[in-house]
């Protein structure tokens, strides 16, 4: 009942978005609140933020399977599917900020009657190869780690049309170690590959930015400052959809409070990044002696969006502070809490890098921006289609991997039933384990 | 054991434990079987060497993809700047190569995905929505807790009445003759 209500919400704010983008297509952008000199504006910001979101789920599903993380086998799974809504929501944008959305396959070097290429020195894309590829990885990668999953689900099928289409979608695997072998391969080569599109990904549409002229734009730093910032807003939507699915779905045992406090920490080591970048931007803007760059960050901070910037200093340097804390970090109110709050910290971040805009180089050309609702009903709408989509996949496809779970539990090592021919453990040889107190066994992967 | 009516495809045994199934396999091997296969519902550490089985030649087929993916794409690129739509931007050189790493790079990932996973379908021969092994109602315990030993028919030291005889042997559990009855 819970879901039907959850479902039907998130539903009818995906069709509010869905008409809102009829609207633009009939009416065009105009409709935004976009004009000169903020030619970019929400448009921009949601697709950075949305991207951004989408990165803690190949953190989490690729880095840490390569650093045999093995607690990350209880949230990867949605974190992945996560990922993949958060980057539909991504490519939405910039597909409808062109205008002309249906001439969109323009930026794709496709033979045309024009004899035209695109020009592969423009950042757009640059977008549209990295985010089109870090959507296909993640979906590939997801699928895969699907795959076994779906044959648990087709064998235990109630009914016919279940088994049917689980059957379809599990490719008729049989689980043999032939099967296993080139499986997990493919799944560490998977892995192995996302990990440098999580860095590259971000980077590609920091460079949308720091490739301009423009002050307060044309700065080094944004690669791995917007690659942090990406981490830790995407944790955050991490712990947001683990804290609610774990309370549904009664997850305590497999998402545990060991978890919860892992991610706080990466939270307080990324948001501590992200306010060491924001302190860089500043002393960098001084330190240049550039009079335009030190106004733009001048501006950022006492100029008429003030309020932007400090909203996003609050949530993003300060809020993560309290997980210094263990009583914090243990604590289920104050992390909801903090993970909402660095989410729109984070999307202020994206505000106000875009607010830049208004007041560039010559006081004659500056303007004043102020969203639409337009603006605001597509930022929300996009929250539905998100919604949408993930309570789809929490109602139809298991959110926890069961084939690493059962992995990564004593009875699944072989070692563990014959105690006599394990090799001894070695001193400080310790491995980490999923739950306090129990031995991890083998994880995707570890075998050889 | 049931009484064969069909096509013998396979006798399958069942095994408690991931060790078990790792020393069955083991005996399995030593006993000169070639064409079986040792299921369960999660990769067992060290059942490759236990079933005598090569590396995955996986990481080859990837790696040769994305070696084409990039120099394709790169020739690509050249071929589009210098001469398939020439334009020249801020007086920079037509192939200013900097600037088509993003894409170069986005490319070769993209390829390598998509090889490993259609790579790892096609080695492992999927799609393949009906299996004959799927015929036993209890083979499906695979994918749950059940570790699964098969021998396949079409090994050349297959009997069906000498393989369900040494599974019992090796301490196989629910011994079972698979058959095509089509």
């Amino acid at each position: 009942m819970g879901w039907v209500l959850l479902f039907g919400a998130a539903t009818s704010i995906m069709l509010i978005l869905f008409g809102a983008i009829g609207y633009l297509f009939y009416e065009g952008i105009g409709i935004w609140g976009n004009n000169q000199p903020v030619g970019w504006a929400f448009d921009i910001v949601n697709f950075v933020f949305w991207v951004g979101i989408g990165h803690a789920g190949t953190l989490i599903s690729a880095i840490l399977f390569l650093f045999r993380q093995r607690w990350r086998t209880s949230i990867n799974r949605f974190a992945e599917a996560m990922t993949i809504f958060a980057v539909i929501c991504a490519l939405m944008f910039p597909s409808i900020h062109v205008g002309r959305a249906w001439l969109l396959y323009y930026v794709m070097p496709l033979p045309n009657q024009m004899s035209m290429w695109p020009n592969f020195r423009s950042p757009l894309l640059w977008d549209m190869f990295a985010v089109g590829t870090y959507f296909t990885c993640s979906l590939l990668f997801w699928y895969v780690g699907l795959v076994p999953d779906l044959a648990t689900l087709r064998d235990r099928a109630k009914t016919r049309l279940r088994r049917v289409l689980y059957g379809i979608f599990s490719l008729g695997w049989h689980g043999g170690n032939r099967q296993w072998k080139h499986y997990e391969l493919a799944y560490l080569i998977l892995a192995g590959i996302s990990t440098p599109l999580v860095l590259s990904v971000h980077s590609i549409v920091s460079t949308d930015f720091a490739t301009s002229v423009l002050p307060g734009w044309h700065t080094t730093i944004f690669p791995p400052y917007f690659v942090a910032g990406a981490i830790f807003s995407g944790f955050a939507m991490v712990m947001t959809l683990a804290l609610i699915a774990r309370k549904i779905y009664r997850l305590e045992n497999f998402i545990t409070m060991n978890h919860l406090e892992k991610m706080n920490k990466i939270m307080m080591v990324t948001g501590m990044m992200v306010g060491y970048s924001y302190g860089c931007e500043m002393f960098i803007a001084w330190y240049s002696g550039n009079p335009y760059e030190q106004f733009a960050f001048f501006n950022r901070a006492f100029g008429p969006y003030w309020w932007s910037y400090w909203i996003m200093v609050s949530c993003n340097v300060i809020i993560p502070q309290i997980f210094w804390w263990k009583k914090a970090r243990t604590n289920l109110v104050w992390m909801f809490i903090a993970s909402i709050l660095v989410n729109v910290g984070m999307w202020f971040e994206r505000f106000v890098i875009l607010i830049t805009l208004t007041r560039d180089f010559l006081p004659s050309s500056w303007g004043w921006y102020w969203p639409t609702i337009w603006d605001f009903t597509m930022l929300i709408g996009s929250f539905g289609l998100f919604f949408t989509l993930f309570l789809l996949f929490l109602r139809f496809l298991p959110m926890i991997s069961m084939v690493e779970v059962k992995g990564v539990l004593p009875q699944a090592d072989p070692h563990h039933h014959a105690p006599d021919t394990a090799p001894a453990a070695k001193p400080g040889d310790e491995r980490p384990r999923p739950h306090p107190g129990i031995e991890p066994g083998p994880a995707l992967g570890g075998a050889s | 054991m049931s009484a064969v009516t069909g096509r013998v495809t396979a006798v399958i045994a069942q095994f408690d434990t991931p060790a078990d199934l790792l020393h069955a396999a083991e005996k399995v091997r030593d006993a000169g079987y070639k064409q079986f296969d040792c299921h369960s519902p999660f990769p067992i550490h060290g059942m490759d060497r236990a079933m005598g089985e090569k590396r995955s030649p996986l990481g080859y087929i990837v790696g040769a993809v994305a070696l084409v993916a990039f120099s394709a794409m790169t020739y690509f690129i050249y071929w589009v700047t210098t001469s398939g739509y020439r334009m020249v931007i801020s007086g920079k050189p037509d192939f200013s190569y900097q600037a088509f790493a993003p894409v170069v790079f986005a490319v070769t990932v993209l390829a390598s995905a998509i090889a490993a996973t259609f790579g790892m379908m096609i080695l492992n021969r999927l799609p393949q929505l009906w299996h004959p092994l799927f015929e036993s109602g209890s083979f499906r315990k695979f994918s749950d807790d059940g570790f699964i030993v098969s021998l396949h028919a079409d090994d050349p030291k297959f009997d069906p009445q000498s393989a369900a005889d040494f599974l019992k042997r090796i301490g196989g559990k629910n011994v079972e003759t698979v058959e095509v009855t089509a």
